[in-house]
């Protein structure tokens, strides 16, 4: 990657204003060493690919606690695939069951899915590892 | 205690310590869950002017340390209340029987975020969230449906609702009436808690101006009409979630409520004519004493400021009745039933702290909704807690415990000294537009996970003893179709309503809200057309405008 900082979007799509974990998350990887941008709250997923997309981000963090990931995921990737950001790397957080995080990612809409307790040393490690890869 | 005797036992601390000096301690810091730091031992010499007629006296006595009820829960266990709601209401109806046939005592509903944020289930902004975290009521006829079969005048209910909330609550009204129950004869409670949305939980829909307008229209009405309503619960619990400590979240809640007394006042109504009608909801997070001693801190210092400064005359006024959930933030998806044994220790804290009325979280809330059994083994919890444990046997049975009372003389003289900054910052309104409490909690927030990280805070099944086993546990899954099938109703009561009537209503809506009679009326006539939230909320917007956040992490 060279001396360019790895750029994070951490946001909140829908309507569930939870943002504790968003807003840890955000300064987690700040403190790692990542350039974030956070979006705040109540963003369409129309919203988030467009900050994306100004932002000129490498990851995408979403972050859902209200249940309605399995539509909210798949909108924002395919919005995304749409402005030619095909190789974001989509992180989810939140509440969500170990059945549709397989799903997410067996179908290609998210990369990695973290629930609660995930410490933030391994966000930020397996986003830095992905990155060391490429 | 006398001279001679305080210094005789001041000797022997002194022994006592060297004794323990030579001793080796635990590597993890002493502190509480919020990071307040605990000393060894507590004796009467942190209790040297302690005053008991001043400081607790008797339960259902000024100041209320020891309890708003002289007799507690010798007269009455506190209500059992489990807060629930999801998909349609048809499936929310069902589980609320469920509930009263196992013995719950009240009900709580829980609304969708659709519902919550103003919008109907058909909007583009609810696509994918109908139905999902709570249940969708669009319309005066989901409200029918969620209380069928169920005797208005006979429950109390609890709606988790703060910027729609004067619009659900006259679906609430509308329907009473609709059984035929007056509402001087219905009870329960609305959150109706604006200002901890703008701080902590995130869901709002009016700037602060006219929501607390709205707050305040509700206040008067009640207290016309609905006598036996709460017209508010003032949260702290949603601060906690937010990450605060519990000292945030015992000063920055009574902030609040001190803020809408204010709002009340300033809008004309006298102290007590409304003040006996606010209520508390309070969090109950993972460190046991310190939380008893939160509760014990609220009683007193609600008390007296309202007292002191508020020169309220009906002891109602000065009652700091509560509700308190466990902390769903102490939970781990790692060994979820491990969740049952924090649960009770949470619960156990409040009872012992005199809540009024209580939620258990079920061990799976990290994972999804709860199922049926998980919620059933939270119900049990408290069932054991308030008929087996002895708990209750005994009011304030902490009091006079030399660690007990000094924690809450502290967290009281913390929480004054926030008081004080937000005075300094001019006053709660301002404190919020300056970000001062979202600052805070967020701090809070991360000092905690880095706690956690760093492993000085140990978290079982997580940082410590993590086995690495994979989850297994049943999980409930909202039906798809819920929110086609909501979408279809909807779409027919667009169809088969009086859409003049409709409109006539919400253009009188609009008028009323740009003057200032009150809005309650106009509001329940809307709601009798079966105006839906989402219209109402659109009207009142057009008039109102929309709150937005600057964004900060």
């Amino acid at each position: 990657m060279g001396e360019r900082k790895i750029r994070v979007l951490v946001a909140k799509p829908g309507l569930d204003g939870h943002d504790r974990g968003a807003r840890v998350v955000a300064r987690g990887l700040r403190d790692a060493g990542m350039e974030v941008v956070y979006t705040g709250l109540h963003q369409t997923p129309e919203q988030v690919a467009e900050t994306a997309l100004q932002e000129d981000v490498d990851v995408v963090g979403l972050s859902i606690l209200s249940g309605a990931h399995m539509t909210l995921v798949p909108k924002v990737k395919r919005l995304l695939d749409e402005k030619g950001m095909d190789d974001v790397l989509i992180l989810v957080g939140g509440i969500v069951p170990e059945d549709d995080a397989e799903e997410l990612i067996r179908q290609g809409w998210a990369d990695r899915v973290f629930t609660p307790g995930e410490p933030l040393e391994k966000i930020a490690g397996y986003i830095t590892s992905r990155f060391a890869e490429s | 205690m006398d001279k001679e005797k305080a210094e005789r036992i001041r000797k022997q601390k002194e022994l006592w310590a060297e004794e323990v000096s030579g001793l080796k301690e635990r590597s993890e810091p002493f502190v509480t869950v919020s990071g307040k730091p605990i000393r060894a031992l507590y004796t009467p010499l942190d209790q040297e002017d302690f005053d008991y007629e001043k400081d607790l006296g008797f339960p259902g006595s000024y100041p209320y340390t020891r309890g708003v009820q002289p007799n507690m829960y010798r007269g009455r266990i506190w209500t059992m209340r489990q807060f629930s709601g999801f998909g349609s209401a048809v499936d929310s109806n069902r589980r609320y029987r469920y509930l009263l046939d196992q013995g719950q005592t009240g009900l709580s509903v829980a609304f969708d975020m659709p519902t919550i944020m103003g919008y109907d289930s058909d909007s583009d902004r609810a696509e994918g969230e109908v139905g999902r975290c709570g249940v969708a009521v669009d319309s005066l006829e989901d409200m029918e449906i969620l209380f069928d079969q169920i005797p208005l005048d006979k429950v109390t209910t609890s709606m988790t609702i703060n910027g729609p909330a004067a619009i659900i609550w006259c679906m609430y009204l509308a329907n009473a009436e609709k059984q035929g129950v007056s509402l001087d004869r219905i009870g329960g409670t609305i959150q109706n808690d604006i200002l901890k949305e703008y701080t902590a939980q995130k869901s709002w829909i009016f700037p602060p101006e006219p929501s607390m307008r709205l707050i305040t229209d509700i206040f008067a009405f009640a207290s016309d009409h609905v006598p036996k309503w709460n017209t508010i619960s003032i949260s702290g619990y949603h601060i906690r979630e937010a990450g605060s400590t519990a000292v945030q979240e015992l000063a920055f809640t009574l902030a609040d409520g001190f803020a809408y007394v204010e709002a009340g006042i300033n809008a004309g109504l006298d102290v007590d004519r409304f003040a006996p009608r606010l209520s508390f909801f309070f969090n109950s997070h993972i460190d046991f004493f310190e939380e008893i001693c939160k509760y014990r801190a609220a009683r007193r210092i609600w008390a007296r400021r309202m007292e002191d400064k508020y020169e309220a005359k009906d002891p109602r006024s000065l009652k700091m009745r509560f509700h308190t959930q466990t902390a769903g933030c102490s939970l781990t998806a790692q060994e979820p039933e491990n969740n049952i044994i924090r649960t009770t220790v949470e619960a156990l804290s409040a009872v012992l702290g005199g809540t009024q009325s209580l939620h258990t979280n079920s061990m799976d809330e990290v994972l999804a909704l709860p199922t049926e059994r998980a919620v059933k083994i939270a119900l049990r919890t408290q069932q054991i807690l308030a008929y087996e444990s002895g708990a209750a046997n005994t009011i304030d049975p902490l009091a006079g415990s030399y660690f007990v009372e000094a924690l809450t003389d502290e967290m009281e003289a913390e929480a004054e000294e926030y008081f004080r900054k937000i005075d300094n910052l001019g006053g709660v309104l301002a404190a919020i537009d300056q970000g001062f409490f979202q600052q805070e909690i967020a701090d809070a927030a991360y000092a905690y996970q880095q706690a956690v990280d760093r492993e000085e805070r140990i978290v079982v099944g997580v940082n410590r003893y993590n086995t690495g086993e994979p989850v297994e546990i049943e999980i409930m899954r909202i039906d798809p179709e819920v929110e086609e099938r909501q979408l279809k109703r909807l779409k027919e009561l667009r169809e088969k309503r009086d859409n003049d009537a409709v409109r006539r209503s919400l253009e009188e809506l609009k008028k009323t809200a740009s003057g200032n009679d009150n809005l309650i009326p106009k509001i329940l006539d809307a709601v009798n057309a079966y105006a839906t939230g989402g219209e109402i909320v659109a009207s009142l917007k057009e008039v109102f405008g929309e709150y937005k956040e600057k964004p900060s992490f």
